[in-house]
């Protein structure tokens, strides 16, 4: 048993650019470009920002969608960066994934608990009926009825699909789950709905989440720690409650101010980054933030800032700060 | 008060098919006063949508129909004009921006052939002139390199210039109403703010109303002078901005406010909305939230609510509200 459910260290995804006839690479997107975290049992790490920053290429990295470049990945413990076969089954029971969309991630053609009982019967956990008596009972737990185990995802709504793949991810008793944009597609009362139930399960099976989304709100209802990436890199990192109270990070403080709160009471001026996220190809010498910081100094046109630890587990990577 | 700037009248529009009518908006009436942004608010499948496409006769046919109501612009029912008419209109006394610039722009026009087109049409103005008309306007909505951005393709270019390109060829005629619908939803926050701000600008300056379709209630705390809730094919609340967010008084606004997380303060649970929405082919006889709504007596299942002006100019569709 480690202390960390899930270690990353460095990790680095470059895809090659390739043109011309023979195909030959002429550059690299970097879309992670030496991400750093870890996540302790029952802790849920939020992840934000905006497209193109690299946080659904690093939970799909985690769950080994994609290969790393380089850096490595322990779950639990055992690194995961490069297994394959059976070692990348034994991982994939302690790491499970929610998807955004929950249309495109069910089978059409499987009932749904088909679908559920899939990975029992696939890792002979169970055997087959007793996988679909598990189904039934991870039905009843994500708030579905047993009766449904014999329909098919055509026949429920968004919200309810969302509740089939959570039950999915379920099914082997993950010890962490990793949720990329989980209620970015639905209703806010459907969301509001999926929020409560992740975090009743939470507590039920004492479940760690890699939370992934662009709504900042969403994550601070759901997360115990919150890292803010930004161009392949993540720039901030900390309790939820430190970083949502003290944002240390120029482009945390832009985004934080930029998100719109549902109230009409006047608050903090609003920072409004000129310009667009520059490209991935062809990043930026120097903090990856600079072309757009309202605050940047010369330094940051050169040097890379180090991590740099400001509170209690709450650190920043910035020029500013150290 | 004034002669309202668009008033819709007892609007219906039903989707027509041999085994279903599928009451898409029905019976709704909203004001616009001139120069007012009015935000309206609601779920997927609500109407929201399609009472923008009714305002602009856009409705898809042949199973579409506006079956009832006036939309009397600036006096005139638009339901009355000839098709001709209608698309002197468009573009310029009305224009409209969509969720999805990509979609809404051509592929194989440039950017400066799409601006300037409509001056061609609607303004009598020549290739070069009109060109030139379009740079001013690009380089007024904050696009870098307008004289260069006229010759691309749309394509080329990030969500955030797409959606200024949209909005400079929206607002380049000065049209006296603008439907956004959903302008924002498609991007990053930081861009979001970006846009949202040249969308309030170009309202002081030219003093165009704002019809803003959105679901999320931080774009309306943004935005909105005047907010309308949408429900099942009707207006459940309509009043102005800070008593939507300071008191309202529909169970199904209460509720959405409750749904929502916050930036800036931790709520333990959040309330959740139970159910779903009831579907438009076949709407209960009484209240249509009733089966949702946590205060919900027998009488409303009975007999639907009419909308009712509970204090001045706060119209609220519940028979509990006093």
């Amino acid at each position: 048993m480690s202390q960390y459910v899930l270690e990353v260290k460095d990790l680095k995804k470059y895809f090659p650019i390739r043109s011309g006839v023979f195909k030959r690479t002429i550059g690299h997107v970097r879309a992670v470009d030496g991400v750093s975290f870890d996540v302790k049992p029952g802790e849920t790490l939020g992840i934000v920002g905006e497209s193109g920053c690299g946080k659904s290429t690093t939970g799909r990295m985690i769950m080994r969608l994609t290969t790393p470049t380089d850096g490595k990945i322990l779950i639990d413990g055992k690194d995961i960066t490069h297994a394959k076969g059976a070692a990348l089954r034994e991982s994939r029971r302690h790491a499970q994934m929610v998807f955004q969309d929950p249309y495109a991630s069910l089978n059409p053609k499987m009932s749904v608990g088909e679908s559920i009982a899939e990975p029992l019967v696939v890792n002979k956990v169970l055997s087959r009926d007793d996988a679909f008596e598990r189904a039934a009972q991870l039905l009843d737990t994500v708030g579905l009825r047993r009766t449904d185990i014999t329909r098919f995802p055509h026949e429920f709504s968004g919200g309810q699909r969302q509740r089939i793949g959570i039950a999915r991810a379920l099914a082997l008793n993950p010890k962490l789950i990793v949720a990329d944009e989980a209620v970015s597609a639905l209703d806010v009362s459907i969301q509001s709905q999926i929020l409560n139930l992740l975090m009743d399960l939470k507590h039920e099976f004492n479940l760690a989440y890699l939370f992934i989304s662009h709504n900042l709100a969403v994550v601070r209802h759901i997360s115990d720690r919150v890292g803010v990436m930004y161009l392949g890199h993540m720039v901030e990192n900390g309790p939820k409650s430190s970083l949502y109270a003290d944002p240390l990070h120029p482009y945390t403080q832009a985004l934080l101010s930029a998100a719109p709160e549902p109230r009409r009471v006047k608050r903090r001026e609003r920072i409004i980054l000129q310009g667009d996220v520059p490209s991935p190809a062809n990043p930026p010498t120097g903090c990856p933030f600079h072309t757009r910081c309202p605050r940047a100094m010369d330094v940051c046109r050169s040097q890379m800032p180090k991590p740099v630890m400001v509170h209690p587990e709450h650190w920043v990577a910035c020029h500013l700060h150290g | 008060m004034a002669e309202p700037l668009l008033a819709i009248r007892d609007l219906k529009t039903y989707f027509v098919s041999k085994h279903a009518e599928v009451r898409a908006v029905d019976g709704i009436d909203i004001d616009v006063q001139k120069g007012q942004i009015v935000c309206i608010v609601g779920e997927s499948g609500c109407g929201k949508s399609m009472t923008s496409l009714s305002i602009m006769r856009l409705v898809p046919k042949p199973r579409g129909k506006i079956v009832n109501g006036e939309i009397l612009f600036d006096g005139k029912d638009l339901l009355k004009l000839s098709d001709r008419e209608m698309a002197d209109m468009r573009g310029s006394e009305i224009s409209m921006i969509f969720q999805e610039p990509m979609t809404a722009l051509n592929p194989v026009l440039t950017i400066g052939t799409q601006i300037s087109e409509i001056l061609i049409r609607h303004r009598g103005m020549n290739k070069r002139q009109a060109l030139d008309k379009a740079v001013e306007m690009l380089k007024f909505v904050g696009v870098p390199r307008a004289n260069e951005i006229i010759h691309e393709f749309p394509h080329q270019l990030s969500g955030g210039l797409r959606q200024r390109v949209m909005i400079a060829m929206a607002m380049i005629c000065e049209p006296k109403l603008l439907i956004a619908d959903e302008p924002t939803t498609a991007l990053d926050v930081t861009i979001q703010a970006q846009v949202l701000e040249l969308m309030k600008k170009m309202r002081d300056e030219t003093g165009t109303a704002i019809i803003m379709i959105t679901h999320d209630l931080g774009v309306v705390a943004d935005m909105a002078d005047h907010v309308v809730v949408m429900y099942a094919g009707q207006v459940v609340e309509s009043v102005d901005a800070d008593t939507v967010f300071e008191q309202p008084k529909h169970p199904y606004t209460r509720a959405l406010m409750d749904s929502i997380p916050s930036l800036e303060e931790d709520k333990d649970v959040l309330y959740s909305i139970p159910g779903t929405v009831p579907s438009a082919a076949n709407f209960p006889k009484g209240c249509r939230f009733a089966e949702r709504c946590p205060l919900a007596q027998p009488s409303c299942f009975e007999k639907a609510p009419e909308l009712r002006e509970v204090a001045p100019g706060h119209l609220v569709r519940c028979d509990l509200v006093s």
